[in-house]
């Protein structure tokens, strides 16, 4: 713990912080282009350059110089000055002055620190270097010349996503970074544009879009994942132009995966922004909200509860499953299912059965782990690099069951007989069952046998479930599923071949096979025009998770609130509204009015949904049902990384990348 | 002048056969087994009172250096690295040498090794020397063919192993760390220090780099014993070394000679003087081009050692004289140099890469006195605002010559300046 | 400071593989660096792919050896356009290097410059249409005393002015080149008989 003086002020740091962390420690800036404190450091760009003593007489970068006992530090002397001004001068000679056109403009570090520590003006008067733009993908747009070389984007992804594919080419002035005219096929590509410090990469979808100051700023959570990445939705009237990653230490830190950044665009497309009836030439049409809710409750009245099922999808919000949960129930229906994919989880299962027990962060701590048909490259980009992270501090193996993509560590292949060898001499071993593992038909095995693979003490559950729907473990915890005598989804669509239900409630509800619901009479609730839409005979305009204030849980059993940035277009309401007002007409009014007494009910009920923003431990107990496990190899539950739901499915720029990374990849594998 | 006998490089211009058997007569590889005997810290202590300065430019007290390698073994490799990258503009010794004396270079990398307690050695040479590395390479093979490298070297007990290893085209990799990023299969980028190269050097490991004249001088120092070598020269300054006249003399040469000659015996004595007699000397860059230049009235009585040409604000550097008589577009000399250092820059820190553009473009219209007055100054304060700034020396080595020769030439760029602005209020 | 030269796709061959004989020499390279530390093989590989490929390196042999030494091929990328020697575009059979700083330039190396620009009919950094010879700008060969100097493939000539560089170049064209070293009455480094 060296003692040291900033400026005179005396502070204690832990051995082995830098210099520039204990100026920080202090309260004091440091101005930085390179360092970043996820990230090596490269001390390049000599911007956080301070006077030491003792030392020699030159600043020190303080980004890399050790914090030493009786260091006296200055930060604002003429040495540091002299030197700040020349970096600065040094920085713009070459930079274009084309702040005006610049995306970066008024979020931009070159342009902050400019102000803050530049001269007024210029004594360049020579020729600037012109670097012709590089091709980096469709998500990541380049202006080269006004790169400073600082290498944050070569670092990230090398060392954060895995994928070495950016460079430092030539040398001295004409040093250029390129990825030699190749897409970065990195699920977490677009966090170079945020970590980039000038305009050199930036968004490529939000080109020319708008301006930082123009944008209301929503401090959100997202669901293309079960991580429940914390993010900023920037929303500018009604819609949302970009999403921005939120530092949360525990989820994220502080990257989002690309499809959280960029599958928005999909908000904008094949929008249900009016109810719709299917009239009797079998065309949907639109129509008003009493008339579309008087046909829904006309056909549950007419309905027998056991002929009726609810399936809940990836997306929707709690309060939604809550209020549909009360809502059906009371209709005395009990073919409610929240596992689209057919996932083998029990009622009754306690929660440290379906939850990732010792959380994102909790792999950090592992020295072992076995992934059992689960790739978290795909299925949850960021916590992919968690497992990377810990994989590069060493002594750390990773075991995987089945057939899944290369991840950006290595990885062996292990059998499920051999899973236990495998994990055997490890002191804090972590089993993850990947979502598609549990879907199987033998998927309640998978889950028996990995539950007997874990080693749970009082101090460690190496035991957990990587779901990849945002709404799965709420659902899983408000027991959104099948009551004593009803179905689950593989029930409820034999159920419709069959003849014995009639009506299909669809709550956000896309990825089950319509082909077995042409029989039914098919309820559609939700935001984007997708499968369940075109299946359905009446369609209920819903709000997409911008849209709405909605509670999720992700994958780790945390609760967390995702808020409201835009309105839902046209006359599509927030979800929990929609069924309240359906209930009404039904005359089976759902207990309240409005979402605050919604939420005090149903964490009244399920407490966990209340615990906002805290990891809750699950209950450990028996789970799964002991059998045979099938010889067919395990696969993971996300084929296509870029699209999984209807959003990114309906998203542009999440179809430009399928065409650039799944097609090449595609090809590879044929060549292979 | 120094006497022949007391010559360490002995074929230097290669009159006799590189090989084992001619270096073996020219004393080399004599009671090595007896040397390494004496132990590491003896190796060590004899180097620190030999008084001898690392020959590669920075004058480091070798001894010293040798010290800094941690004294316990904890059985995992450690390395000695010699750089051979030569290529400081005017410095051509090690080049001589690796090819005329290389065994002189193989004997020091076992007894360097042996004060380091290194396990190998890797020589780092510059890609361009070809046939260079072509003899050193055969003259390692010969020293592994006679017992002398390798496992029980010398039949002392100790095993090392010695490799080269070739560069491919960069002069930053003459700085230690660059050279060992590039001998790690990397762009040849300076690394940040601390950790220093003793501590965490090659592959992570303790290591110690030398400039190729510094351990192909320390067998004979160790052979005659450092109060011969303290013998030449002057406290702090001690030895003999070798000096590179280049540029306007009428016989430009390599040689040998004792610390703390003067420049004018070197250049009169060695290299037949200054085209055009002494005082047809414009001026001199005394210790390669790094090194700020001397005009003729510092040359006069400047004094060729480490403190001789610090009291002139420059410095001995690689001992490489690059001597301009009167005829030198002195601002065209530099503004070449000013390229050089742009260059070579490797283009990691911003004052370094952006910087030496900035200088040499400012530089081509100095040539042609296309500029003000006032940026005569301005050119001063950039190579400031370079210098003390970057990772490595480069933003230092490339600033000094410019602040040089704003020193001593000043009227020499305000005139062509004051020429082209009258020429253009004429027309 | 040119910009990265990369050859046009259509001279780019579609497969690289080492020769026997360097692939022998490429696994003795390999060996000489400690293990898992193969990647130290890359530079003086590379040198070896771009003798092997006529002087230059393809696109090709940088993925192969990023495969051999199991490097990203990006940090192969890098390393290629970092250090001068390696050329990633063909240049001439023959590959005349100028120095032309400071030390050699004091002693004439702009008419060595001239000389050869003469003689080969082409402007720095160009080829001769034939593909015979090419031309290049370098900085300090490290051969001063000796100064000017040029390094031709792999050999220095030295003690050069304008007439010896014109026989010198004209002897290669006629494919009868000297003995490398100065092309003076000088052995080396030593001071010339007055």
């Amino acid at each position: 713990m060296p003692k040291l003086t900033v400026d005179g002020v005396e502070v204690e740091v832990p051995a082995g912080a830098t210099v520039l962390q204990a100026i920080e420690a202090t309260g004091k800036e440091v101005p930085r282009f390179c360092y970043h404190d996820r990230l090596s450091i490269a001390g390049n760009c000599r911007m956080c350059l301070v006077e030491i003593k003792p030392g020699p007489p030159k600043p020190a970068a303080s980004c890399a110089m050790p914090a030493g006992e009786n260091m006296e530090v200055f930060t604002s002397s003429p040495m540091v000055e002299h030197a700040r001004k020349g970096v600065m001068e040094m920085l713009l000679i070459n930079h274009p002055l084309d702040c005006p056109i610049c995306d970066q403009g008024g979020e931009c570090d070159l342009q902050d620190q400019a102000m803050s520590y530049g001269g007024g003006a210029s004594r360049y008067e020579e020729m600037k270097r012109a670097v012709p733009d590089k091709y980096m993908g469709p998500l990541v747009k380049t202006i080269m010349t006004r790169c400073i070389h600082c290498t944050r984007c070569v670092r990230f992804v090398d060392e954060v996503a895995g994928v070495p594919t950016i460079g430092a080419l030539g040398r001295g002035g004409a040093t250029e970074i390129s990825t030699l005219e190749a897409g970065i096929n990195s699920e977490l590509s677009g966090n170079i544009i945020d970590l980039c410090p000038v305009g050199a990469l930036t968004s490529r979808p939000y080109e020319f879009v708008a301006r930082p100051w123009e944008l209301s700023k929503t401090e959100s959570v997202d669901v293309m994942d079960a991580v429940g990445s914390n993010i900023r939705v920037d929303a500018r009237g009604p819609e949302v132009l970009r999403v921005l990653p939120r530092l949360n230490e525990d989820v994220n830190e502080e990257w989002i995966s690309d499809k959280t950044r960029f599958a928005i665009d999909g908000l904008k497309r094949q929008r249900l922004d009016a109810p719709y009836v299917r009239g009797a030439d079998g065309r949907l049409k639109a129509t008003s909200w009493t008339a579309a809710l008087n046909v829904v409750a006309e056909k549950l009245k007419a309905t027998a509860p056991e002929k009726i099922a609810v399936i809940a999808g990836d997306q929707v919000d709690a309060e939604a499953m809550f209020a549909a949960k009360v809502l059906f129930e009371n209709l005395g229906v009990q073919n409610i299912d929240c596992r689209q994919d057919g996932m083998k989880i029990a009622p009754g299962t306690p929660r440290g059965g379906y939850i990732l027990n010792e959380g994102l962060s909790g792999v950090e701590k592992a020295d072992r782990l076995l992934l059992i048909g689960s790739d978290p490259r795909r299925e949850a980009a960021v916590f992919g690099a968690r497992i990377r992270k810990r994989w590069l501090e060493g002594d750390f193996k990773v075991g995987v069951v089945g057939e899944i993509g290369d991840q950006t560590y290595p990885t062996e292949l292990v059998s499920l007989e051999n899973a236990a060898e495998f994990l055997q001499g490890a002191s804090r071993p972590m089993v993850i069952v990947g979502a598609g593992a549990l879907a199987r038909a033998d998927g309640a095995s998978v889950l028996a046998y990995a539950r007997s693979l874990a080693t749970v003490t009082d101090e460690w559950v190496g035991f957990g479930v990587l779901h990849t729907a945002a709404s799965r473990v709420a659902g899983l915890d408000l027991s959104f599923l099948p009551g004593p005598e009803g179905q689950d989804v593989a029930g409820i669509l034999a159920g419709v071949k069959a003849g014995g239900i009639e009506t299909v409630f669809l709550l956000g509800a896309d990825e089950i096979n319509f082909e077995s619901l042409k029989d039914a009479f098919v309820i559609y609730q939700g935001a984007v025009g997708d499968d369940g839409a075109g299946a359905a005979d009446v369609v209920l305009p819903g709000a997409a998770f911008t849209e709405k204030d909605g509670t999720y849980i992700n994958t780790e059993g945390r609760a967390q609130r995702a808020s409201r940035a835009v309105f839902p277009p046209g006359d599509a309401r927030e979800d929990w509204t929609i069924l309240r007002a359906l209930s009404e007409v039904l005359g089976s009014k759902l207990p309240f009015d409005d979402l605050t007494s919604l939420r005090a009910q149903m964490i009244e009920k399920v407490p966990v949904l209340g615990a906002i923003d805290e990891q809750m431990p699950g209950a450990w107990g028996d789970f799964g049902e002991k059998g045979p496990v099938g010889d067919e190899p395990m696969h993971s539950a996300v084929a296509n990384f870029y699209m999984t739901c209807p959003i990114s499915r309906a998203s542009p720029t999440m179809a430009r990348c399928v065409q650039e990374f799944m097609n090449s990849s595609n090809q590879e594998k044929a060549h292979a | 002048m120094l006497d022949i006998k007391d010559r360490i490089f002995t074929n230097l211009y290669g009159e006799e056969p590189w090989d084992l058997a001619a270096a073996k007569k020219r004393g080399d590889w004599d009671g090595t087994k007896e040397l390494i005997a004496k132990g590491r810290e003896w190796i060590v202590e004899e180097m620190k009172s030999s008084g001898m300065r690392g020959r590669g430019g920075a004058g480091f007290p070798t001894g010293l250096k040798w010290s800094f390698m941690p004294k316990e073994d904890d059985g995992k490799p450690r390395y000695l690295v010699v750089n051979a990258d030569e290529g400081e503009p005017g410095t051509c010794k090690d080049r001589d040498i690796i090819r005329n004396d290389p065994h002189k270079l193989v004997e020091g990398c076992l007894l360097a090794g042996v004060g380091l307690g290194a396990t190998a050695g890797y020589i780092y040479i510059r890609g361009e020397f070809h046939n260079e590395a072509n003899i050193l390479d055969a003259a390692i093979q010969e020293a592994y063919d006679a017992g002398l490298l390798g496992k029980n070297a010398c039949g002392s007990g100790y095993d090392y192993d010695l490799y080269l290893h070739r560069g491919a085209g960069a002069y930053i990799c003459g700085e230690e760390t660059a050279l060992i990023e590039s001998l790690e299969g990397k762009k040849g980028q300076p690394r940040l220090k601390p950790p220093f190269p003793a501590m965490a050097g090659l592959y992570g490991r303790p290591t110690t780099v030398n400039n190729v004249e510094t351990i192909a001088a320390a067998p004979t120092v160790l052979r005659r014993g450092a109060a011969w070598f303290s013998s030449f020269g002057r406290e702090n300054n001690a030895g003999t070394k070798l000096f590179c006249i280049s540029g306007h003399v009428n016989t430009p040469c390599n040689v040998e000679e004792t610390m703390g000659i003067s420049l004018k015996e070197l250049i009169e004595r060695h290299a037949g003087g200054v085209r055009g007699g002494w005082d047809n000397l414009l001026a001199v860059i005394p210790g390669g081009s790094s090194t700020p230049v001397l005009p003729k009235h510092i040359c006069d009585t400047a004094i060729m050692d480490f403190d001789g040409l610090r009291e002139h604000q420059s410095g001995l550097g690689t001992a490489a004289v690059i001597v301009m008589d009167k005829s030198t577009d002195i601002v065209k000399a530099f503004a070449r140099l000013s390229y050089f250092y742009m260059h070579e820059s490797c283009g990691q820190c911003t004052p370094c890469r952006e910087g030496f553009g900035w200088v040499y473009r400012v530089m081509q219209r100095m040539v042609t006195g296309d500029a003000r007055i006032e940026e005569i100054d301005m050119l001063q304060q950039v190579t400031k605002e370079i210098e003390g700034h970057t990772i490595c020396a480069h933003g230092d080595g490339g600033s000094w010559p410019i602040q040089g020769m704003i020193r001593h030439f000043r009227p020499e760029l305000e005139r062509r300046i004051e020429e082209r602005l009258a020429a253009a209020r004429a027309a | 400071m040119s910009g990265i030269e990369i050859a046009p796709d259509h001279l780019q061959p579609d497969s690289f593989v080492f020769s026997d004989e360097n692939l022998v020499k490429a696994q003795t390279t390999i060996a000489k660096y400690p293990e898992r530390k193969q990647q130290s093989a890359v530079m003086p590989l590379l040198d070896l792919a771009q003798r092997q490929n006529g002087g230059w390196v393809p696109r090709a042999a940088i993925e192969y050896i990023a495969d051999m030494l199991q490097m990203p091929s990006i940090r192969v990328w890098e390393v290629a356009t970092f250090y001068t020697m390696y050329f990633l575009a063909p240049k001439g059979r023959t590959k005349v290097h100028v120095c032309t700083t400071t030390p050699c330039w004091l002693r004439g190396s702009d008419d060595v410059v001239k000389a050869c620009k003469e003689t080969l009919g082409i402007g720095m950094g160009e080829t001769t249409s034939d593909g015979a010879f090419s031309l290049h700008e370098v900085e300090c060969a490290g051969a001063c005393v000796n100064a000017p100097v040029v390094q031709i493939n792999d050999d220095y000539y030295e003690d050069l002015d304008f007439e010896k560089t014109k026989r010198l170049l004209d002897s290669f064209k006629a494919g009868d080149p000297p003995k490398p070293g100065p092309l003076s009455d000088r052995r080396g480094s030593e001071p010339a008989k007055a």
